[in-house]
């Protein structure tokens, strides 16, 4: 109510401004929720309600066709004893521990050297880019299988260099490192953000560097990483998110099992096959639960720690 | 002029290239930018031979593809494993794939573009009480690991009877639950001059006017990076259609492409890399013609905020 008068931007007459104001700000309010419906009524019907009922559903036995029996924490006892799920919280941590740094030096790298004036940029920075559109998909899946299948192509061109892995796919050790090259190759999109961030550090903070001796080193240190330093921690955020979500790849290179010997179950992949293969949809949703809260808290750990190393302007906001 | 340039061997302890550009002879720019042209030339040969290599073995002979080579060029080239693709799998041809793919990506940008903008108007234009706590629920639902909601909606759609229909996938994208194109059209029109309604208002215009006559034009290149993206998104889509299309008849292209792995089982590659490349045609031309677009939309959009 206090807040009136910083409605109108011109105080001249305040005395017949305020109904006025005050009708306006009714017409806003009205104005507001009726725009906002459409994402209204998505939040709740297909975000905050399925959420609650997956929490409700994680503390009871259900397999779609009888009703929901309430068994108290059992489903998440039970997770702690299940072989697969310590398999697929293994196999998922590796892929996101090792893949998305690997990933992201890739995409810094090569926005390094792409972040200069001259010829052919558009066309290097769309080639690079291309991979992260078409590989989650379904196609590059199947190709990526065919590439590092027996005597695929990947077999050998490395062979041609002396080393005989053999298949990778059907090598349970080798499919972790096929599957981290699949989402290395996808660098385009975190590459084209550190791009434009690379383009916001003005020239003149390296020229004074060099004036005062520093080699390329330490202006990385010193200057590129402090400065892109935001736009590291907003991929890096979003690629760990992302790569603790993959499903269309591992599912089509494993033929929807995990294998070879469980070495590509995914976390998603087994919450898929637990939830509706076996249809025991208690069981899934606390392993969804699970996923959140996990995600959550390496979502605030970011956001504590980024507080020591990510630089913002002072003049931002 | 001729005194600042001094060859750079002269005085091996100074950096001079480095503050002096003038002092860099032509010579050493020209192997400079021949040397970079070379390292990223190389590396585009690297990152885009699986895409060639799909390409090229999608018009070989089974027989060459898994086999012996890595090179790209074949003499036997020829249509056969398009020809074997097209015919579909199941029964069901390949263009009834192509037909449902169109239809559930078409809707998808329709559903997005009408929804993500009038809720992102709110957003960005519109003073309301619970403004900035709506903004904050659906930043969140950016980071939420989308899991955590696909069995209660399966049960929901499943007790309404609407599993293997189309609207579980479509239902979403009308109500703006794909909260980064909110994002992104949110972030655009908050660069957009407020002076632009607090001039409509003045003349008379309600929010449904400012909307649909002013930021709705204006919003051109929002909407244009969202329609690319949710096509595309849409297009290589798999989760969804897995969990809630039955019938062959209904498919998208990749679930018919899993289903045309799990029948012929590796033993036509030809045909299945064939398929493979058909499916992903639609993103290849949508990336040729509006890649200035994509990576652009990348580049600003996914930054800001």
């Amino acid at each position: 109510m206090t807040q009136r008068s910083t409605q109108r931007r011109r105080p001249a007459s305040p005395a017949p401004s305020l109904p006025r104001a005050s009708r306006q700000r009714g017409t806003d309010t009205r104005a507001g929720y009726a725009f906002l419906l459409p994402w209204l009524v998505g939040f709740i019907a297909l975000t905050v309600g399925p959420m609650i009922s997956s929490l409700y559903l994680s503390f009871t036995n259900y397999n779609l066709f009888e009703p929901p029996q309430w068994i108290g924490l059992d489903n998440y006892v039970s997770l702690l004893q299940d072989e697969r799920f310590r398999q697929s919280v293994g196999v998922t941590l590796s892929y996101v521990i090792f893949g998305t740094p690997l990933k992201l030096a890739a995409a810094l790298g090569v926005a390094m050297l792409l972040n200069s004036k001259r010829r052919g940029q558009g066309f290097y920075r769309s080639a690079f880019y291309a991979p992260s559109l078409i590989g989650a998909s379904v196609s590059i899946a199947i190709v990526w299988k065919a590439m590092f299948g027996d005597s695929g192509p990947v077999d050998q061109g490395l062979s041609f260099f002396g080393i005989n892995i053999g298949g990778w796919v059907g090598n349970p050790s080798m499919t972790m490192p096929m599957m981290i090259l699949l989402t290395v190759w996808q660098f385009g999109a975190p590459m084209v953000i550190f791009l434009a961030g690379l383009k916001q550090i003005p020239g003149e903070l390296y020229e004074a560097a060099s004036m005062d001796g520093a080699g390329p080193v330490r202006k990385f240190f010193n200057i590129t990483w402090p400065m892109l330093s935001p736009v590291i921690f907003f991929n890096l955020l979003m690629e760990t998110i992302h790569a603790f979500q993959i499903f269309a790849s591992a599912y089509i290179i494993s033929n929807g099992e995990g294998g070879p010997a469980g070495s590509t179950l995914f976390y998603t992949l087994y919450l898929y096959l637990r939830g509706f293969s076996d249809f025991r949809m208690g069981y899934a949703s606390a392993m969804a639960w699970l996923l959140v809260v996990v995600v959550g808290i390496i979502t605030l750990i970011f956001f504590r720690t980024s507080k020591s190393w990510v630089h913002y302007s002072g003049d931002s906001k | 002029m001729t005194t600042t340039v001094t060859p750079p061997q002269a005085r091996p302890d100074m950096p001079s290239q480095e503050y002096n550009p003038q002092a860099e002879s032509v010579l050493a720019k020209r192997i400079k930018s021949t040397i970079f042209h070379v390292v990223t030339l190389v590396l585009v040969a690297i990152v885009l031979y699986p895409a060639l290599w799909m390409v090229a073995s999608s018009f070989k002979p089974n027989s060459e593809i898994g086999g012996t080579n890595t090179s790209l060029w074949s003499s036997n080239f020829s249509m056969d494993n398009f020809v074997t693709a097209m015919d579909g799998i199941g029964g069901v041809s390949t263009m009834t794939f192509f037909t449902n793919s169109l239809i559930l990506a078409v809707g998808a940008v329709v559903g997005t573009i009408v929804s993500a903008s009038i809720s992102a108007y709110a957003f960005a234009r519109i003073k309301f009480p619970g403004r900035g706590l709506f903004f904050g629920m659906m930043i969140a639902t950016l980071l939420l690991p989308f899991h955590v909601v696909i069995i209660p909606q399966y049960i929901i759609f499943q007790q309404l009877g609407l599993v293997d229909t189309y609207i579980p996938l479509l239902i979403g994208k009308f109500l703006a639950a794909d909260a980064f194109f909110v994002f992104l059209m949110v972030q655009f029109m908050r660069n957009l001059p407020a002076e632009l309604d607090e001039a409509a208002r003045i003349d008379g215009a309600g929010h449904v006017r400012i909307f649909r006559s002013i930021m709705l034009p204006l919003m051109k290149p929002a909407l244009i990076s969202t329609s690319i993206f949710s096509f595309i998104w849409s297009w290589n889509d798999f989760l969804g259609p897995l969990l809630y299309l039955n019938t062959p008849d209904k498919y998208p292209l990749p679930l018919a492409l899993r289903l045309f792995v799990d029948q012929t089982q590796s033993s036509d590659y030809g045909a299945m890399i064939a398929m493979s490349v058909l499916a992903l045609l639609p993103v290849l031309i949508f990336f040729l013609v509006f890649q200035r677009y994509i990576v652009e939309g990348v580049s600003t959009q996914g930054l800001k905020g």
